[in-house]
């Protein structure tokens, strides 16, 4: 499919390839989170700095730290936006200005907002920055996606309610780059216009506060003629509006032939072991399909791999069609991963074929663990020695980022990573 | 003293008439397939007869655009505004930006209102939207009172308030009543009952009741309790803040109704001779309180309280 403004794909040699290859845009929490990011082969990382954006929970960066996730990334020739898309109050003005002019000067290479507060005051004081339209915005239609561009924005990201279809109407309509969800926790309500949390604990949700309400159980019940009735049996599980959190590596294909420009994970507060697993598989998925569309299955590995740092069950919310009940999760919460990060490989001794590992989380002789990264093919393996820095014998790597020893039945690579399952 | 405006929804075209006995200035109306929340359904033909009657008795009338509209919708919105416009309404209130661009090549003479029920949270943007168009912004339901008159004293647009009535706390495009009906395995009942009035989330630790419905625009969670802060209007009406609203839903006509008198009478007093107010709101107060059903507590919603993030 052709669209408008973009060609999608040419022939080469007598075969099909992508030439309009989407960006894997990833969410970094913190420095390590984003180098990993970066390294596992994301194009692009989001992050918040330490006002104006929406996690106020994340560890969330300083300028100084902002800088050096730069520089790091630039070396990969990946980008660096930082969210600044709270819905700002009178309080929030002062400061503004020093915060995105630091911002530019730190060498990020756009901002996401959602107030036109923060908008304009970015054009007016710190013009080199790109400004990317928040999904805080909710926004659902090509006409106000036109506006946005009327007003110089480079980027919007759509509402998490937009379907695929409505997808290339907006593509065909308006020439704006287009950033969309395909992976991650879900708002079950519109972004931006959710303020359960300021009612029910006094936090602004739309200043990152919000603390998940929507995740909680409630009991619904009918008032007719001065009496409750409960519109549930004994045994139902509670009303839910708790999503599912997304999944759209079967959709991946057609994401990029919709001409999407860049793909889009959630999770900020998420785990380095989450972004490297869900980073990698993406990357695969996108490569994969870019070299050979005409000849590109799934292969069922990947889509077990993202099963492995999943804590929710996963569905396609708007993206095929309208979201039924299976979307929402009833009686059950989020869960414990399957598996867990047990240690990060510093280096490797390909004469001994000994690893360096630094200790995540607890393991010992005896364990399965797998090794993961963008280096190498999965592969698992039983630990049997485990050795400190002095060579001496231990019986567990039991304590938080010890450095420790193990053999390993192939070659590793640093930031390549070491997992359980649980 | 400039009295600010009294605006009140109501629930249909009869009730205007008492709207008008009652002193309120001003009424938002509109149908659900544009507009968000309303307190009564407003076809075209309702739309028309409400204008005609709230213009007899010099009120405005404010037509609801405010949903958040998907492709669907965007063909049709310049069909609306004409139509809205040829009937003589006084403003369209708007959220979504294909509003804004619609009016302007439909009915570039129209008023425009910006409301988003809760992005309207500081007096900069206000003012954006101020030049993009809009000479009234409606503020955000979880402002404080001082934010609130800040935003006045720096704003280049009419600042809404809703000083009375049920908030909205969540909008969802996702159909949660009908998606629980389903999961419950009560099929044959979902079209019937999803749409049925009455129903609440019962939250447990907080003992709060909260209204929930769905309509064409998805499913809205409303606050436990009533925002009324009719004692409370003295530094606002001060200030100029130039329209206040009653928020009809989820209440009977009747109720609305008398309300509007006990505000009417609050902002004429206030405005004349604020100590006699301060003598007498406790009494407004009261006279409220006891027209509340009896599952709607009153409280003061955002103006007093201290919210973090």
């Amino acid at each position: 499919m052709l669209l408008k403004n973009d060609r999608i794909s040419e022939i080469v040699d007598g075969k099909r390839v992508i030439v309009k290859k989407p960006e894997l845009l990833a969410p970094a929490g913190n420095l390590e989170k984003l180098k990993i990011a970066v390294h596992y082969g994301a194009d692009a990382v989001f992050i918040g700095g330490q006002e104006y954006s929406l996690r106020a929970n994340a560890d969330n960066f300083t300028i100084d730290e902002i800088r050096e996730g730069v520089e790091f990334a630039n070396r990969y020739g990946a980008k660096v936006y930082v969210t600044a898309n709270i819905y700002a109050h009178n309080e929030n003005i002062p400061g503004l200005d020093d915060y995105l002019r630091a911002l530019e000067d730190a060498g990020v290479h756009g901002i996401i907002v959602a107030d036109p507060l923060i908008i304009e005051t970015a054009r007016r004081v710190a013009p080199k920055l790109e400004v990317h339209l928040s999904t805080q915005q909710s926004l659902s239609n090509w006409k106000a996606v036109q506006f946005w561009k009327e007003e110089g924005l480079e980027r919007v990201v759509l509402a998490r309610e937009v379907s695929a279809e409505e997808i290339r109407q907006i593509k065909e309509k308006v020439d704006i780059e287009i950033e969309a969800f395909i992976h991650g926790a879900m708002c079950s309500a519109y972004s931006g216009r959710c303020v359960l949390s300021n009612h029910m604990t006094a936090r602004d949700s739309n200043r990152g506060g919000c603390c998940q309400s929507c995740r909680w159980d409630y009991d619904l019940y009918q008032l007719a003629d001065g009496r409750e009735i409960p519109l549930f049996a004994e045994g139902d599980a509670p009303f839910a509006m708790s999503a599912k959190d997304l999944n759209l590596i079967r959709a991946i294909p057609a994401m990029i032939e919709l001409g999407v420009d860049s793909l889009k994970i959630e999770g900020r507060m998420k785990s380095i072991h989450y972004v490297a697993t869900v980073v990698s598989v993406y990357r695969k998925v996108i490569d994969a399909y870019c070299a050979d569309p005409d000849h590109f299955t799934i292969r069922e590995e990947w889509v077990r791999e993202l099963d492995k740092c999943a804590n929710r069950e996963t569905a396609p919310s708007f993206f095929d069609g309208f979201p039924d009940y299976t979307n929402h999760m009833y009686g059950t919460h989020s869960r414990k991963t399957t598996h867990e990060f047990a240690g990060l490989v510093l280096g490797y001794d390909p004469e001994t074929g000994i690893a360096t590992i630094q200790q995540r989380n607890h393991f010992k002789p005896g364990d399965e663990v797998e090794f993961f990264g963008p280096e190498i093919e999965n592969f698992t393996q039983v630990i049997d020695t485990i050795w400190d820095e002095d060579g001496n014998e231990l019986d567990a790597a039991r304590h938080p980022l010890q450095i420790v020893k193990v053999r390993v039945k192939r070659p590793l690579f640093p930031y390549n990573m070491m997992r359980k399952e649980n | 003293m400039k009295k600010p405006e009294l605006l009140v929804t109501p629930t249909s075209v009869s009730h205007i008439e008492e709207l008008a006995e009652a002193g309120a200035d001003a009424v938002m109306i509109g149908e659900q397939r544009y507009g968000l929340r309303l307190a009564g359904e407003f076809s075209r033909a309702d739309v028309a007869a409400a204008i005609e009657a709230a213009h007899r008795h010099g009120m405005n009338v404010y037509v609801a655009m405010n949903a958040i509209f998907h492709n669907d919708k965007v063909d049709e919105l310049g069909d609306y505004i004409a139509f809205v416009a040829a009937a003589g309404a006084d403003a369209i209130v708007f959220g979504d930006p294909a509003v804004l661009l619609t009016v302007r090549e439909a009915a570039p003479h129209m008023k425009l209102h910006w409301s988003t029920e809760t992005t309207a949270t500081n007096w900069y943007t206000c003012n954006y939207w101020g030049r993009k168009g809009a000479k009234r912004a409606v503020l955000a339901r979880e402002l404080n009172m001082d934010a609130i008159l800040e935003i006045k004293a720096h704003a280049e647009v009419e600042i809404e308030v809703q000083v009375h009535g049920a908030t909205c706390m969540y909008q969802s495009k996702r159909s949660l009543i009908g998606n629980y009906f389903e999961y419950q395995g009560k099929v044959m009942e979902i079209e019937r009952k999803k749409y049925e009035k009455g129903m609440f989330l019962y939250d447990k630790e907080r003992d709060n009741k909260y209204p929930i419905f769905e309509d064409e625009n998805g499913t809205h969670i409303m606050s436990p309790n009533d925002v009324c802060i009719i004692d409370e209007l003295g530094d606002m009406i001060e200030a100029g803040i130039d329209s206040f609203k009653i928020d009809g839903i989820l209440h009977e006509p009747r109720y609305i109704t008398e309300v509007t008198k006990l505000y009417r009478r609050a902002i004429d007093m206030c405005a004349k001779d604020r100590e006699q107010y301060e003598r007498e709101k406790e009494e407004l107060l009261a006279a409220v309180e006891a027209l509340q059903p009896p599952h709607r507590r009153l409280d003061t919603g955002f103006f007093f309280k201290e919210t973090i993030y």
